[in-house]
Order: structure tokens, then C-alpha cells, then sequence
């Protein structure tokens, strides 16, 4: 080591390194803080519905940008942008509570239509098609149809009645002699419009919600094969087996449903012979 | 210093021009502010939709989109390419602030502008220390952590805190708790760090700032052998650092104040009572002798105290 090298470098050199570290310190701090908060603020709230046609909600933060143009263009002021410490979705990013105010599902679609970015996907054209959320009947013990009462105001009022929303006719236990109208969501069907929820006539909270799909549906479990929806030619027809019916010897086949043997029968003795 | 140092800022402006001229481009921000913001909350509030959405997208007269760029590039980097319509609204207003001076946008639109406007006024008053003064280069590090984050998180990262939307959002879509933010930003630029937040952290500031450093729009010194050193341009400018290198130019410097930094808030016209400072373009150039006293008498360091 030569003695100039314990010399205190260029005063210049040393404040450009130390703001640097400053610098890049102050940085990182700030990063980690925004980036906590971020992530704290974009668990979205079960309650909270995004509008038709909204991406997936990770694509949806980063496509939104909170301009409000949906809740302008929706004709019935279900949408809101959320606010800080009100509501819990990400503030100023666009949501509805169907209990409150449902979707009316217009069939032009105003609010995608207004969106400038996409985040409200462009290429949903049928809000038929669209999948704001799910249905599900979350009460089974105070819905008055599941007590075998027949209120059946959820299914009434489904845009897509007896597609979205059924009622099932199921035995009525308690009663022994009456029947239970189970109202019954399916998916390949139901919008998530929220109709169902804020018509419900109980009074606070509803038996039947639209909760997000991430919340209301399972995935489906890809190790326990569906075989009749995967190898729908598993079985080729029926199979009508030979019925055996009483009559002479252990053979006697030629029955309704059966077949004649191939092979013939001594003389004398009888086939199809029924009540001996 | 001079003997006009001592009088209250702006004060000889007032005597020698009259009110008018002493705060005309105050008075002309000040109406600029509340015309953008009102153009926002005549739908809501009266029921004519002229302009539908807030400064971060809109559309106009159901036909001019405009979204705000640094949105747009944040929405980019977290992975998501937008639709055409924000697109074209992100090159209008990119392209216009590019064109009349990027942080044109902090001082005649922002609204949070008269927020830290009257924080720094009050300071004024008071006479309060100018507290924590971060390098200048801080707000560019804000940027740089904002987009950063928003490739980490794949999200419209400042839109979760940026207080700018949240107060132009909350006046025309109801607030929450988003009065909680502008508060804190008064009391950061009133207690803590004078001019705190627009100049030395806020990375919307420092995005337009670099999106118009090579805009047209330019507040030139060019009478600054006028110059009675009263420092009232300082006081009230707040990025004062960008007035030194113009003010204070020799002969051969050029009069024009080329900072990415200046507001074109136009302040610095207002309170000038011998009418140093006039707007311009960058291509000016007029000659703008320096200060004669200034080969005897060296100019005072107010860059320092800057």
C-alpha cells in the first residue's frame, strides 16, 4: 500500500458516492413502503363486484386507471369508484354491491363501452356472457324457499331465469307430505348481475350473494377424472342382459327383453312358458 | 442586498404597477386551476356532462379523450398495453405538455398546486425554518421507484397513494378519507420541508418535468441588468434554483430559464416592480446584457440559500 492511498479521496468523489447511498437508501424505503401498500390495498373485498367484463383482478390494477369514465357511463348508478377507508377495494378503481344496487345487465353495455384502457374488456359484446361474479344461495337455513316456503323472489327476478336460476323440487322432511322449491345457481349461466341478492326479502343481509368467482367457485380437481365428460364413448349403448325368468330347466331365456337360444331344446320341452 | 430586500415581498410590485399587474399571473393560475377543475364538476354538480372522468382520463364533449401519460406508462410497465382510446389520450396531453412546457400541468392545472401554494404562503408569514431540503434529485429517485414498482407489483403503483388524484377524484367522485393525504401535503410543505412535496418529491411533477425539457415556453431575465436585488423573484418562486443561472448569466449566458424544473407559474413576473423577467420561447435570442456591477461587486450567493 503506497502512503497516497490513505489520502482522503476527492471531496467531490466522496459526496457523489455518499448521495448515491442516499440516494438509492431513500429509494428502496420508499419502494418497500408503496409496495406494502399496494398490496395491502388490492385485497379486494368479497362484497365488492367489479363492473361487466373487468379483467382478472391483477390484470385489472394494472390496466385501470381510475378514471370513473364506467360509472359515467352506467345509466343506473350501480357503479362507484371506491374511496379511501370507505370501502375496501383499491381507492378510486370502479366496484358495485348488488345488495345495494344490482347490475342491470343493458344490453349495450355502456360502461365497457366507456372504458379507454381495457381494463373493462373490449371483447365482451353479450352481457349475457358476462361473469361480474356468482350466485350462491349462502343461507340454507333462513331462505324461506329452503324452509319450504315458496317466496322464489330471487328466481323471479333473474334476468336469466330457469337458465342462471332453477327451483329444484326436493321432499320436504319436516313436513313428511310437502315439497321444498330449492333455488339452485348454475354457473355456465349465472352473471353475477346481483339481482337475486338485493331482491332477497329477508331483511339485512341476504340468503342468496354474488360473491367474486375467485371466492364462490372450486377448481375443478384435475386428478379425479370425469369420465363421462371425458370419454363420453366409455360405453357404446346400453347393454340389455339376457333376463332369467322361472319356467323349464335353468335355461329358459326366450322371455321379454331376451333372446332365443342359439341352441335347440329337446322336444316337447316349452320356452317362454310363463306361470308354472 | 438592497434596500428594497427589507420590504414585504412583492410590495414595490404592487407600488410601481398597480394590482393588477403585481398578481396577474396568480390571479390567471388561480383561474386556470378552477376552470379545469370546474369543467370536471359541472356534470356532477349542475348536470352538464361537458367532461366526463378526472385528470387521470376523460372525455370531452363525448369525443376528445385525454389520459394522463405517467398513468398510462405506469398501466405499460405493469404489463398492460391499453386500449387505442387511452392511447391517443396519453399522446394529446403528452405531446401538448411537451410542446408548452411539461410542468405547465404543476402550476395551472394541478390541484394540489394551491394546496402547497398556500402551505408555502403561510410559511412565508410565519416565518418558519425552511426544515428538511432534500436534493433536488430526490423526486427523480420517487419516479424511478414508482415505475419500479409498478413492474414489481404489475399495478398502477402511485395511483394507490398519488395525492393529486385523490383530491380531484374525491371533489367529483366523493373523497373518504383522501382529505387525510392533502392534509398530510400541506403539513409536510408548511412544517417539515418548505416546498417539500411539488419540487423535491412528488413524481408526477418530476415525470412532466421531464416530458417539457425541451418545451417551447420560457420565462426569460432578459432586462436582468434591471435588477435592484430585491429578491422578491426568490421568495416566491418555488423552484428558485432555476432562477440563478438566468438572473445572474454574464453577458454570453443566456437570459432564458431552461430548467425542467420552472413551473412557467410566472410568479417571478408578477413581483418583479422593473420588469426583469417576460414569457418567450427557447429559440429567443435577444441579447441580454448581464449586470454591469457585476465586474466590480460580485453578486450575493443567494444560490446558496436557495
Amino acid at each position: 500500500m503506497s502512503a497516497t492511498s490513505t489520502q482522503p479521496k476527492s471531496p467531490a468523489r466522496r459526496r457523489f458516492l455518499q448521495d448515491s447511498a442516499r440516494g438509492t437508501a431513500g429509494y428502496a424505503v420508499a419502494g418497500m413502503t408503496l409496495a406494502w401498500f399496494v398490496q395491502d390495498a388490492r385485497a379486494l373485498p368479497d362484497r365488492a363486484i367489479r363492473p361487466p367484463g373487468a379483467l382478472p383482478e391483477d390484470d385489472f390494477l394494472a390496466a385501470c386507471i381510475r378514471c370513473g369514465l364506467c360509472v359515467r357511463g352506467c345509466p343506473y348508478d350501480t357503479l362507484v369508484l371506491a374511496e379511501l377507508g370507505v370501502d375496501g377495494a383499491a381507492t378510486g378503481t370502479p366496484f358495485f354491491t348488488a345488495r345495494d344496487v344490482p347490475c342491470e345487465m343493458c344490453e349495450d353495455i355502456p360502461c365497457v363501452a366507456a372504458c379507454p384502457t381495457g381494463a373493462l374488456d373490449q371483447g365482451l359484446t353479450d352481457i349475457d356472457e358476462s361473469r361480474m361474479g356468482l350466485a350462491v344461495l349462502i343461507d340454507q337455513e333462513n331462505c324461506l324457499n329452503a324452509l319450504g316456503l315458496r317466496c322464489d323472489v330471487c328466481y323471479r327476478v333473474c334476468p336469466v331465469i330457469d337458465q342462471a336460476i332453477t327451483l329444484e323440487r326436493r321432499h320436504n322432511e319436516r313436513s313428511g307430505h310437502h315439497a321444498i322449491f330449492m333455488p339452485v345457481v348454475h354457473s355456465d349461466h349465472c352473471t353475477g348481475c346481483g339481482k337475486c341478492g338485493k331482491s332477497c326479502v329477508l331483511p339485512g343481509e341476504a340468503a342468496i350473494k354474488v360473491l367474486p368467482i375467485r371466492v364462490a367457485q372450486a377448481d375443478q380437481a384435475e386428478h379425479y377424472k370425469r369420465s363421462w365428460e371425458q370419454r363420453p364413448d366409455i360405453v357404446d349403448e346400453i347393454i340389455d342382459l339376457p333376463d332369467r325368468l322361472p319356467g323349464d330347466g335353468t335355461d329358459n331365456l326366450a322371455a321379454p327383453g331376451g333372446f332365443e337360444p342359439t341352441f335347440k331344446l329337446p322336444k316337447g320341452a316349452t320356452t317362454g312358458g310363463v306361470g308354472q | 442586498m438592497s434596500d428594497e430586500t427589507a420590504l414585504p415581498v412583492g410590495a414595490e410590485a404592487i407600488r410601481d404597477k398597480g394590482y393588477w399587474l403585481a398578481y396577474r399571473f396568480l390571479i390567471l393560475r388561480r383561474v386556470s386551476q378552477a376552470f379545469f377543475l370546474g369543467l370536471f364538476l359541472l356534470g356532477p354538480w349542475f348536470g352538464i356532462w361537458w367532461v366526463k372522468g378526472n385528470l387521470s382520463g376523460s372525455l370531452t364533449f363525448n369525443f376528445l379523450p385525454l389520459t394522463d401519460p405517467f398513468i398510462a406508462l405506469q398501466g405499460m410497465v405493469a404489463g398492460h398495453w391499453p386500449e387505442l382510446t387511452a392511447l391517443i389520450g396519453a399522446v394529446i396531453v403528452g405531446m401538448t405538455y411537451a410542446l408548452i412546457g411539461g410542468r405547465v400541468y404543476c402550476s395551472w392545472v394541478c390541484p394540489i398546486n394551491p394546496v402547497t401554494d398556500a402551505a408555502s404562503w403561510l410559511h412565508r408569514k410565519l416565518d418558519l425554518p425552511k426544515g428538511w431540503q432534500p436534493k433536488r434529485g430526490t423526486k427523480y429517485f420517487m419516479l424511478a421507484m414508482v415505475l419500479s414498482v409498478s413492474v414489481l407489483t404489475g399495478t398502477v403503483a402511485w395511483e394507490f397513494v398519488n395525492p393529486i388524484s385523490m383530491l380531484h377524484r374525491g371533489l367529483i367522485f366523493g373523497a373518504g378519507f383522501a382529505w387525510a393525504l392533502v392534509l398530510s401535503v400541506f403539513l409536510l410543505d408548511l412544517l417539515l420541508a418548505r416546498r417539500g412535496w411539488c419540487g423535491h418529491l412528488c413524481p408526477v411533477g418530476a415525470f412532466y418535468g421531464l416530458l417539457g425539457s425541451k418545451s417551447l415556453l420560457r420565462v426569460t431575465a432578459q432586462k436582468r441588468a434591471a435588477c435592484d436585488d430585491c429578491m422578491d423573484c426568490f421568495a416566491v418562486c418555488p423552484e428558485m434554483q432555476v432562477i440563478t443561472p438566468a438572473l445572474r448569466g454574464k453577458d454570453a449566458d443566456t437570459p432564458l430559464i431552461l430548467s425542467p424544473d420552472c413551473t412557467n407559474c410566472g410568479r417571478c413576473i408578477d413581483v418583479c416592480s422593473v420588469e426583469v423577467f417576460h414569457f418567450t420561447h427557447r429559440f429567443d435570442e435577444t441579447l441580454a446584457p448581464g449586470r454591469v456591477r457585476d465586474r466590480t461587486n460580485p453578486a450575493p450567493k443567494v444560490g446558496k440559500a436557495a
